[in-house]
């Protein structure tokens, strides 16, 4: 039976390198096998992240011969098995430890999204939307989290001071899925431009590549989201057309406030924590 | 507009930048890729330097872009479509003063440029293939510093729409180059090899302008909801198949306008003879 | 001095998928302080796995659906043995949570009419599970997901609970916890304590479950002192992949069956007509013709038996296989490409073709898929108040799979989403109501010192157990000795295994250190794994008798008396096994006659 060199990245915030394992392919096996294979007989402390192993969490996202992949949908077949196959943790993110990094920047990132902002319901007490709409918006929904679309584009990837004021193509993602909700009342086009990066984005189309689930992340969720920018500010005729129409259109900040979905206030609580705490301090 | 209302928007408690710090992981290495990466971006960036440098030359050449009732047609190239200029030969009348002396290419060829140098494929095309940045995904930016598309002058990527406006009327102008290119010598119907060509060149120039983003976004895209607006979304749904092939009629229309030009200079400078059909 | 941080909550949720976020933030609307601690990130919890749909009795498709019927399915389906107040209170508050999941931002997939669109599953009787596709748990998770973090939810990810800790007088007053991570420990001192850790199929080799499902929760409970039930009825699931090998067990979506998929043997024989129980022949077709004819006229004819509740059909392809009637790899085939048209196919299961079509090499539009049984849920779990979800230790909560009673013998499908918000809500508002009434307790560095460095023992042997070799091989044993069908001999064998993992367990040694070590993660865990382990084997020993998900050789048919009766695990001791677990049948609550009725009226 053949063997796989498989080259994975040892180490962590103090540096690290590649190390070597060399291991007998099996039939039918993806990449994250090949690693638990490792993990379980020669390297009992490798860290790496996983879970569903079958392409629905996200969990297990790393760069494998220097592209952004799920570890548990690239099968090992499809690698050149002559070479080494190397291994690598998410660059754009901070390292934990071997193949883990430190996604919290998206965590922090999905706080600033405006929440979705339903109308009342029907009289009869259902919401009603209809098939066509959902189509477009179920879309983003497939987003599985892996952040490989973040960890591609290289407005963050290549640029670390731009991670204060770039949302990344995940968030633009759910920016898109709760503009083309067909229920939603907010408004986040001038969020979107003035705090979101929007403008950063150069459309290269990276996220798109990399994406898992096959979302079209830049013509269907950032491309329309700019046009939407496009539409709340530098469009002349919308802007002539707003001016005939007279529609007097809410501020998003009015909007924003009907979605408060906090029912006591945080700074209220007697032992809050973190987001209790800042608000705190800031009164 | 207020930076307030914006500020408003987001959630109390959240209005910090988000920057976590730490160390990356893996070599600093350029790229880790195996494959030939940079063959795509050499590919566009030839494809299109072949396409600007011929447009440059033919464009200032101000000679042989029509084949007029002399040789019995009615050909105009694209490349100077609508003719504006005193000076031109060709029915579009001149709204051009005579101190217009160079050659009427130039003062319609902005619009069309205008429209492909802010088209959403084109700024990925040269983005990654001239500017490096980023050359292929998951290779590093060739630039140390990066703002993207907000200031000056990429922030006028956002009048894309304006151009897509004119290049409608541009589309449409084409088109009826092409029909006007059915005009037989002695007043009736007829057809040459260039007819041909010149239609194929407006149907992929209306291709290539209604596949476009902004177009897509206009027509229905724009909308929050599908299900009371029946006409925008049967528009939408019908253009969002064709948008998925922007790329293909951005390659193809372009190289055909250049054909389409190549072939009328061709022919208008005597070195080939149009074929007649009818 | 133990070397710990420390925080302070409200009430504490453990686990955050669907039960865990939805506890989360019912009781941050009541207005407390709300931890949640997740052994993953954030959403990567195993509820995103949930492919069918969310059973909730709208009767949007059906107008003749209601909870009564709902609720009869689901008693029926887990064999009469559930906890009839808890079916009662899902069958009624699901349809309430579906509606709020969507106000909440969720996209079902839609009627002609704008409404929420249903679709049949096995074992209930109509259209009923409001979905997205085929990834309706992911559409779930996410959506639960955005509202805690909108809600102020404080989330500790990449965090196990180690132990729970008890004030003075016995009530669960926190937890100790450690930071994936660094491995640093961490305090969490709480009012009230709520568990929602999912299940436990890491313990079967064969397994849809992912790494996290090691039944953590179920051992805390088990430690803590509480009453546990059901524990031998273990769910395997009909139709999991079975090649290749590095995605065994990995779950083919009922739907697949519901949208027209049905089971055929190797002679292409669709076998699951000679599987049909005499509970169910009433209302299953006894010939392929009316079979057929169902999925268009559902008043006319009977549904197809490829639609029979889980155990049924699990234990039909356990069958066929043994008879040597099965598929090149072990299983059965499974047919829709040869019966609905790809571009159906493509709409309505698309993460199912995906997944064939990336890890499998087959194209489910043409060729069937092969499948075979998989661990899949455990129905047994922590004795809970119907109401409040609360356990039987003071200040200790349970909701979703960790819970025991809802399912009773098998669960049906997609009754698992709905019972995760309608529990998890539960559990969440009486969880909170129950802090408001309590302080914090305070506990001794003592204490803590002893129970980290339990946790750190690993570490202090060179030479000792592997952890990943222990975990295969209980994976290994409980797949051959406690599986879809079980024998007295088996069990007792089980049992000794058992025992000398434990043993095992107790000379681990770990490699590196505490940052990131999966390892060492594993040992711990595996402190879970067999304490749940025990428990289900003592369990299905003391169960003579085939009920849903218990199925025994020696003791083939249901017995009577046996419904009647809960078998309740009690441990009492040292965690994790310094002390006597004991099994006790006790009586299971009995229904009452309006309640009864709705199954009599059924005989007619």
């Amino acid at each position: 039976m053949s063997e796989i060199i498989m080259r994975l990245w040892r180490g962590d915030a103090n540096g690290g390198s590649f190390q070597e394992y060399r291991v007998p392919a099996q039939e039918g096996e993806v990449v994250l096998d090949v690693v638990h294979r490792i993990q379980a007989t020669q390297a009992g402390d490798l860290a790496v992240r996983w879970n569903c192993k079958a392409g629905k969490c996200g969990s297990c996202s790393a760069e494998v011969n220097g592209k952004p992949r799920l570890m548990c949908m690239t099968r090992m077949a499809e690698l050149p098995l002559d070479q080494p196959i190397t291994i690598a943790p998410m660059r754009t993110f901070p390292i934990m430890k071997d193949l883990v990094t430190d996604v919290r920047f998206n965590f922090e990132v999905a706080k600033r999204v405006p929440p979705f902002a339903p109308p009342p319901r029907q009289p009869d007490g259902t919401y009603r939307m209809f098939q066509e709409d959902i189509d477009r918006a179920q879309e983003f929904h497939k987003c599985i989290e892996c952040f490989l679309c973040q960890d591609v584009c290289h407005v963050i990837r290549d640029h670390e001071e731009n991670k204060a004021r770039y949302a990344g193509p995940r968030f633009f993602v759910r920016f898109a899925e709760l503009e083309m909700h067909p229920l939603d009342t907010n408004d986040r086009r001038l969020l979107l431009k003035e705090r979101m990066g929007l403008g950063m984005c150069n459309i290269t189309k990276c996220c798109t590549e990399v994406c898992p689930e096959e979302i079209h992340i830049t013509d269907n969720a950032i491309i329309p989201l700019k046009e939407r920018a496009v539409d709340a500010t530098y469009d002349p005729l919308a802007f002539i057309i707003r001016k005939i129409a007279r529609r007097k259109r809410p501020l998003p900040a009015e909007e924003a406030q009907a979605s408060a979905i906090v029912t006591t206030p945080l700074s209220e609580l007697a032992d809050g924590h973190g987001d209790a705490k800042k608000a705190k301090a800031k009164a | 507009m207020s930076a307030q209302s914006v500020t408003a928007a987001q959630p109390a408690g959240h209005e910090t930048p988000v920057i976590l710090g730490g160390v990356r992981g893996g070599p600093n290495k350029k790229t880790l890729r195996t494959d030939r990466w940079w063959l795509q971006p050499l590919a566009t960036a030839s494809g299109l330097l072949v396409f600007v440098v011929y447009a440059t030359w033919a464009a200032f050449q101000n000679a042989n872009y029509y084949v007029g009732p002399a040789m019995h047609r009615d050909y105009l190239s694209p490349l100077y479509s609508p003719c504006l200029a005193q000076n031109c030969k060709y029915v579009w009348g001149p709204v051009l003063g005579s101190w217009w002396s160079i050659s009427p290419a130039i003062a319609v060829l902005i619009f069309p440029l205008g429209l492909r140098l802010t088209c959403y494929y084109y700024r990925k095309a040269y983005y990654r293939s001239y500017w490096g940045s980023p050359p292929a995904c998951a290779v590093a930016d060739a630039h140390r510093s990066y703002t993207g598309e907000t200031r000056f002058p990429l922030i006028l990527q956002n009048a894309h729409r304006w151009f897509f406006y004119i290049g409608a009327i541009f589309a449409g102008i084409n088109i009826f180059d092409a029909v006007a290119a059915f005009r037989g010598f002695s007043g009736g119907i007829g057809m040459g090899l260039g007819t041909l060509i010149l239609c194929i060149n407006g149907v992929l120039l209306s291709l290539y302008t209604i596949s476009c983003h902004s177009c897509r976004h206009l027509l229905g895209g724009q909308l929050r909801s599908f299900h009371t607006h029946r006409i925008r979304y049967w528009l939408w749904d019908k253009i969002t198949p064709l948008n998925k092939h922007h790329m293909l009629f951005a390659w193809l229309s372009l190289f055909w306008v250049a054909f389409t030009d190549l072939y009328i200079r061709l022919v208008a400078a005597g070195w080939i003879h149009d074929p007649r059909f009818f | 001095m133990a070397d710990y941080e420390q925080r302070d909550y409200d009430v504490l949720v453990i686990g955050a998928g669907g039960a865990g976020l939805r506890a989360a933030i019912e009781a941050r609307t009541e207005g407390v302080s709300v931890g949640l601690v997740c052994k993953s990130l954030l959403g990567k919890a195993h509820t995103v796995m949930a492919e069918g749909g969310i059973a909730a009795a709208m009767g949007n498709v059906y107008p003749e659906d209601n909870w009564k019927v709902h609720f009869r399915d689901t008693m029926r389906g887990g064999k009469m043995i559930n906890n009839w107040r808890m079916a009662q209170l899902h069958a009624q508050e699901a349809p309430d949570r579906v509606m709020e999941l969507e106000e909440w931002g969720a996209l079902f997939d839609r009627t002609a009419d704008g409404r929420i669109l249903q679709r049949d599953f096995g074992g209930h009787r109509y259209a009923r599970l409001a979905h997205v596709g085929d990834r309706t748990g992911l559409e779930m998770i996410r959506t639960l997901q955005h509202r805690a973090v909108q809600s102020g939810i404080d989330v500790m990810m990449e965090c196990k609970v180690y132990r729970l800790l008890k004030d003075d007088d016995g009530t669960v007053s926190g937890a100790v916890a450690y930071w994936r991570e660094s491995g640093r420990f961490i305090v969490i001192r709480s009012k009230a304590v709520v568990l929602a850790t999912g299940g436990v199929g890491k313990s079967w080799k064969i397994t849809s479950n992912s790494w996290e499902s090691t039944g953590d929760g179920h051992a805390l409970a088990i430690w803590a002192g509480a009453d546990m039930i059901d524990m031998e009825f273990v769910q395997f699931h009909p139709t999991g992949m079975v090649w290749p090998p590095s995605v065994r067990g990995l779950l083919v979506t009922e739907g697949v069956r519901g949208d027209g998929g049905v089971l055929r043997n190797r002679d292409g024989k669709r076998f699951m007509f000679d599987y049909i129980p005499p509970m169910f022949a009433a209302e299953t077709a006894d010939t392929e013709e009316e079979a057929e004819r169902w999925y268009t006229d559902r008043q006319g004819a009977r549904r197809p038996p490829d639609l029979l509740p889980r155990d049924e059909v699990a234990r039909a392809i356990n069958a066929e296989v043994k008879a040597g009637r099965g598929s090149p790899h072990g299983g059965v085939f499974l047919d829709i490409g040869s019966r609905r048209s790809a571009d159906y196919i493509k709409r309505r299961l698309p993460s199912m073709y995906k997944q064939f079509k990336e890890l499998a090499d087959v194209d489910i539009t043409v060729d069937p898929m092969e499948v075979g049984p998989t661990c899949h849920y455990i129905m047994g779990g922590v004795r809970v108040d119907a109401e409040t979800a609360a356990t039987t230790v003071p200040g200790l909560f349970a909701a979703g799979e960790v819970a025991g009673g809802m399912h009773g013998a098998n669960r049906l499908g997609g009754n698992s989403l709905s019972d995760l918000v309608v529990f998890g809500r539960r559990a969440g508002l009486a969880a909170a109501n129950y802090a408001k009434q309590r302080n914090l307790a305070t506990f001794s560095d003592k204490l803590i010192e002893e129970i980290t460095t339990a946790a750190l023992s690993p570490f202090s042997s060179e030479g000792g157990e592997n952890p990943y070799t222990i975990h295969a091989e209980l994976q290994d044993m409980m797949q051959s000795l406690v599986g879809i069908i079980r024998t007295h001999d088996e069990l007792v064998q089980a049992e000794e295994h058992l025992a000398r993992f434990k043993e095992r367990l107790g000379r681990v040694s770990i490699e590196g250190n505490r940052q990131f070590n999966p390892g060492w993660h594993m040992a711990l865990d595996l402190e879970s794994m067999l304490t749940v382990s025990t428990a289900v084997t003592m369990a299905a020993l003391e169960r003579k008798e085939s009920r849903g998900g218990h199925t025994r050789d020696d003791y083939p048919q249901p017995d009577p008396e046996l419904g009647k009766l809960n078998m309740v695990i009690r441990f009492s001791g040292e965690p994790p096994f310094r002390g006597e677990m004991s099994v006790t049948p006790e009586p299971i609550p009995e229904m009452p006659d309006e309640l009864k009725a709705l199954f009599e009226e059924q005989q007619h």
